[in-house]
């Protein structure tokens, strides 16, 4: 510092005699040379001085790091040994002293705050009320699972949702679902359970346990996120009345592109009726026979890998503009079923989905989605010379198509439209079954939502079909939500 | 021999690293701002939410996934100010450097006193927020400590630039005291003034200038403005002589018009992130500059 100081000074002198001798040559602005000098000078030697103690408070803070960072090697070595030297000697359980210092009966009890609990949990309710022309809304109309089942009052979801870090490899979920049955008696479903890698190298991702098919857009979503009271009437005949789920793995993988691509594959066990259309013997009739489209069915059990139900999606998305976004996707099923010992089915889909936001969107509204997707399905089904009217081995082939509008028109409240309609070729046992022919509904939608954790839906279902004619339905939901709420996927 | 080829390994190395900026990922231009500000020209910057929607409602579109699956560092607020959105990102992203927990998962929450902490979770009492007051970012003395958890986290994921890291945050720091100075002096005449805002977003920032914003046009957080709710804020505010409301730019203008008219109050558009209303743009200072320049005016116009 002093060396410094020295030699600014120095500078300083020579400056000034310099000065001085200008002094001598004009004698005018003598002065004021002098003083834009003096001063340019000061400021260098400001500057210089600045720079030096930059530097110095630098290297200063560097050294005292490395020391810093010395010591605390030392002291974690120290400390090491140590550790090392205790975990040696027998271990003494000791009692938690933590819980009984930080809780009184007094203090309230907080479950699942966030961040403090090993997973998030949530409860989910959703009711109807409602009728329809058809005295038994459930033998036609409404085919899904969490339809409303009859006219007056249906409770069709009550649903607990649990989900968490397993470890640092896996993330885990699981829904159970409760449900009253038409004699209001309390059914109990493992919806899903399962669990999804996290840590996995280039770009894949594993699940496995019972999960929805990567299928379309609507099969995988819950209840709790659909625009409408009921399923859609082709993912019914499709995928039957749970959607197509079962207990299998997954594997997915981010393809390396520009914009988002993902492409899935699932494995599934393929037994029973939540994978609907494959190795699902259906239901017995009045002699105890179990049937599938009429056909008395036989259960092949898994002779090998082929006997498997393979799902296969590719999924890419797209920022129209800003306030635009565009996903696509095309998906396919195949397995066996149950029909005969060699028949197998097959399920091809596409689907879409656009939605608008308003740039300054306040709670997520105003928007305007836009959801379509079209399924088809090649159903071999097995002759059955047994069956009252005996049936031949044919091929059912059956497509549908449902489109649905929405608009958030202001903060909480939702308009929306859904058409749908599906028709198949002509099979043998057609006129008595519930999930084939022509069929076309168009479904009004108005949804309110009190809080995030509420919401209270009408809807109105004009339903034409070949089996049954003209039908209305009118059905007003009531959803609530205990607990963590999860987040959405788009 | 060895040590040749470990020394051309090591500068290969450090070249490598030395080209490939940080990829930052800030979940609100508020908090994209200061990373700016900490990261300069080291790091790459995406900002998933838009300035001007509510940070609470964001879509979780799969274009994010891709933009997190390519990051080596994401900035989120915290305290459940992007939980309706960001796990389900997190968890599709396949990028274990940046899931919840990974040292390139910033928090900003993380070592902030957090406000209005519930002492019992009941939703009858609205959308609260179980950890606390997550609109904190607009206070500049928590900009301070957050520019502060910014600079500590990107030093740790690029140690090779963690002098320009901790220069930056002292340039900005330096900056933000200079100008924090100002707006004091420029709010000081109107301490303890009281306003009214839509939503309690609000009370770092009033903590921070000395304002009192406890009158709120919602009856509870997430719950609309009922009239008889408005009736008895109008009632409030004569009584308080509050003549200033704020709204963010993503909530409705027009209740908060009417309630101006009845109250004889002016209605201040407001935001909480650069970009969010015109003149806005330039970053986290340029904010703060512009939001109190427009509370003084309106703070002004009636004594």
């Amino acid at each position: 510092m002093k060396i410094f100081q020295k030699v600014g000074l120095a500078v300083l002198v020579l400056a000034l005699t310099a000065g001085a001798t200008s002094v001598r040559a004009q004698e005018t602005n003598q002065v004021e040379q002098l003083q834009k000098q003096l001063s340019q000078m000061q400021e260098n030697f400001e500057r210089v001085q600045r720079e030096q103690a930059a530097q110095i408070s630098a290297l200063t803070q560097k050294l005292g790091e490395m020391a810093r960072q010395q010591s605390a090697e030392a002291e974690k070595k120290k400390l090491e040994t140590q550790l090392a030297a205790e975990l040696a000697t027998t271990m003494t359980n000791e009692p938690p002293s933590a819980l009984a210092k930080t809780w009184t009966p007094a203090a309230p009890i907080t479950v699942a705050r966030a961040g403090s609990a090993y997973m998030n949990m949530s409860f989910d309710t959703m009711m109807v009320a409602g009728g329809s022309t058809a005295s038994d809304p459930s033998a036609q109309l409404q085919l899904g699972d969490h339809d409303p089942q009859k006219n007056g009052f249906s409770l069709r979801n009550a649903e607990i949702a649990l989900d968490g870090a397993v470890d640092p490899y896996f993330k885990g979920f699981a829904n159970i679902v409760l449900k009253l049955d038409k004699n209001n008696g309390t059914e109990i479903e493992l919806e899903e359970a399962y669990a999804q890698s996290t840590s996995l190298p280039a770009n894949l991702q594993v699940k496995a346990g019972q999960f929805f098919a990567a299928f379309g857009r609507q099969n995988a979503q819950h209840p709790h996120t659909w625009s409408f009271v009921d399923a859609p009437i082709i993912l019914n005949r499709a995928f039957g009345p749970d959607g197509l789920r079962n207990v299998g793995a997954q594997g997915s993988w981010l393809l390396p592109l520009p914009f988002y691509t993902e492409f899935f594959l699932g494995v599934f066990d393929g037994q029973g009726s939540t994978t609907f259309g494959f190795r699902n013997v259906g239901d017995a009739d009045a002699l105890g026979v179990n049937r599938f489209h009429g056909r008395a069915t036989i259960d092949r059990g898994l002779r090998g890998p082929q006997d498997l139900v393979f799902t296969p999606r590719l999924a890419s998305s797209f920022e129209l503009t800003d306030q635009q976004t565009l996903v696509a996707g095309v998906s396919a099923a195949f397995g066996p079923n149950d029909t005969g010992a060699n028949t197998g089915t097959q399920i091809y889909g596409a689907d879409l989905y656009w939605k608008w936001k308003a740039a300054n969107a306040g709670e997520g509204f105003p928007f305007v989605s836009w959801q379509t997707e079209a399924l088809y399905e090649v159903y071999e089904a097995g002759a059955d010379a047994t069956a009252a009217t005996p049936l031949p081995a044919e091929t059912l082939r059956d497509w549908g198509v449902y489109s649905q509008v929405l608009w958030g028109f202001k903060p909480r409240w939702v308009v929306g439209l859904r058409g749908e309609y599906a028709n198949g070729n002509h099979g043998a046992f057609d006129a008595s079954d519930e999930f084939r022919g022509e069929r076309t509904r168009l479904s009004p939608v108005l949804t309110f939502y009190p809080s995030e954790f509420s919401k209270i839906r009408l809807q109105y279902n004009y339903d034409q079909g070949e089996h049954f004619g003209s039908q209305h339905s009118i059905w007003l939901q009531l959803e609530f939500l205990l607990g963590a709420h999860g987040a959405h996927k788009f | 021999m060895k040590n040749k080829i470990l020394s051309i390994l090591a500068s290969l190395f450090f070249a490598a690293s030395a080209q490939a900026k940080l990829n930052v990922v800030a979940t609100t231009s508020d908090l994209a701002a200061i990373a700016k500000e900490i990261g300069g020209d080291k790091i790459t910057l995406t900002t998933l939410a838009k300035p001007t929607e509510d940070p609470h409602f964001v879509d979780a579109k799969p274009s994010f996934i891709l933009k997190l699956n390519h990051a080596d560092v994401v900035i989120e607020g915290g305290a459940e100010l992007e939980i309706g959105w960001l796990p389900a990102l997190l968890d599709q992203s396949r990028n274990e450097k940046i899931v919840a927990g990974a040292p390139g998962h910033i928090s900003c929450a993380k070592g902030l006193p957090l406000l209005d902490v519930p002492a019992t979770l009941d939703r009858s009492r609205g959308d609260i927020h179980a950890a606390g007051n997550p609109h904190f970012a607009i206070s500049p003395v928590n900009g301070r400590i957050i520019a502060q958890t910014i600079t500590d986290g990107l030093a740790q994921n690029d140690p090779a630039n963690a002098e320009t890291y901790r220069a930056n945050l002292k340039t900005f720091t330096t900056a933000l005291a200079a100008k924090m100075a100002e707006w004091q002096q420029a709010l000081a005449p109107f301490k303890g003034r009281s306003l009214v805002a839509y939503h309690d977003s609000w009370p770092y920032f009033a903590r921070d200038f000395g304002l009192k914003i406890e009158l709120f046009l919602e009856p509870k957080p997430g719950i609309p403005p009922t009239p008889s709710h408005l009736a008895e804020v109008i009632l409030k505010m004569k009584e308080e002589n509050a003549h200033v409301i704020i709204v963010d730019v993503y909530l409705n203008r027009r209740t908060a018009d009417t309630v101006a008219r009845e109250a004889g109050a002016t209605v201040v558009p407001v935001t909480q992130f650069p970009g969010g209303l015109k003149g806005t743009e330039g970053g986290y200072l340029e904010l703060e500059d512009y939001l109190v320049k427009a509370l003084a005016a309106a703070l002004a116009e009636k004594k």
